[in-house]
């Protein structure tokens, strides 16, 4: 059970934290041009991030207490594949339909 | 080409992530689901959505809650997966930058990875579009994403457990991961990235308070803007 007090101390501070990360540097530095090393590096943000949190989701799912599950590794990679060579839509499709087919069958 | 006035640029930012919204509804949905599920009512539950805005956290932050880890250990943890977003800040300054203080911080609360990708993606593609009309997409996209956040979340934990644990709906947030990243590998030094960052975050997943991810990422930009500058270089050096 979690405690009111913990809660709202956890959820008021996360909001505010969370704000202040976002307003970061789009409040600070708001107008200002961005020196061509920063925005190098930006470009790969997305690419950077995204993966670093998908992979360990795929590779070590909390829902198996962390064990390697091949059907979710094979329909992560149905989901990849179609993202390359379709679009979002249909890649999510793809994974979640291979997540359930592979499921009902073995 | 296309005019873009403001109000057109903020109905194309709606449509293009209309796609999202597939995304976001069960995503949302499951939150208030887990969310019920550990013991909050409709109110804290409805409070820590529309305070944070961001599910990885608030995912993050009722696993350790749930867990009794210390309040602040589970604040630092939620806040380190967020940290990403000081990158998605900065990255949307020379597009976005310019706007007045108060619409920059609405802007700021608004921030959401779906809605982002989109947005950089849009603004890379279209760098003919004046400064008010990039404004305008980038509340296109966030006024279509934010409602269903906040409506699913809502239906979530009201519906509360009528979803059966065997849909495995927690898998949907991979997924939702993945294909977010699909449209973005457009190059070379994209797929370096995204390859260094995937392999090190399993390397680095010892790495206390989920910092791991921070380690992944820094690792991964410095590998794809060091890939573009070696590639360039080369370019250079065949042109010669």
């Amino acid at each position: 059970m979690i405690s009111d007090f913990d809660f709202w101390v956890l959820t008021l501070l996360l909001g505010l934290g969370t704000f202040l990360i976002r307003f970061s540097f789009l409040g600070i530095f708001g107008g200002k041009e961005m020196p061509e090393w920063a925005l190098l590096h930006l470009r790969y943000v997305g690419v950077a991030v995204f993966p670093a949190i998908f992979m360990p989701l795929v590779v070590w799912p909390p829902a198996t207490d962390g064990i390697v599950d091949p059907i979710r590794i094979t329909a992560a990679l149905a989901a990849l594949v179609v993202g390359l060579r379709v679009n979002v839509i249909f890649s999510i499709i793809a994974g979640m339909a291979t997540f359930y087919a592979l499921r009902f069958i073995f | 080409m296309t005019q873009f006035t403001a109000r057109k640029a903020f109905w194309r930012g709606y449509i293009d992530c209309a796609p999202f919204v597939l995304i976001v509804i069960p995503y949302s949905m499951l939150f208030g689901v887990v969310a019920r599920d550990a013991g909050l009512d409709l109110f804290q539950t409805m409070s820590m959505t529309v305070l944070v805005i961001a599910g990885a956290a608030q995912f993050t932050a009722l696993a350790l809650l749930q867990d009794n880890a210390p309040v602040f250990i589970a604040l630092l943890t939620s806040l380190a997966v967020n940290l990403r977003m000081a990158m998605y800040s900065a990255a949307l300054v020379p597009h976005i930058g310019h706007a007045r203080f108060s619409l920059r911080a609405l802007m700021a609360y608004l921030m959401v990875d779906q809605a982002f990708a989109v947005c950089v993606k849009t603004y890379e593609e279209r760098p003919d579009m004046p400064p008010a009309a990039k404004v305008a997409y980038y509340f296109g996209c966030m006024m279509l994403i934010c409602p269903f956040w906040y409506g699913f979340s809502f239906v979530g934990a009201y519906v509360g457990q009528a979803i059966p644990a065997s849909l495995s709906l927690d898998f949907a947030l991979p997924i939702c991961f993945i294909a977010l990243t699909g449209p973005l590998l457009r190059s070379v030094p994209h797929y370096v990235a995204a390859l260094v960052s995937g392999v090190s975050i399993l390397l680095f997943s010892w790495v206390p308070w989920n910092l791991g991810i921070m380690v992944a990422a820094t690792l991964a930009m410095i590998s794809g803007a060091q890939t573009e500058l070696y590639l360039r270089r080369r370019a250079e050096k065949e042109a010669a």
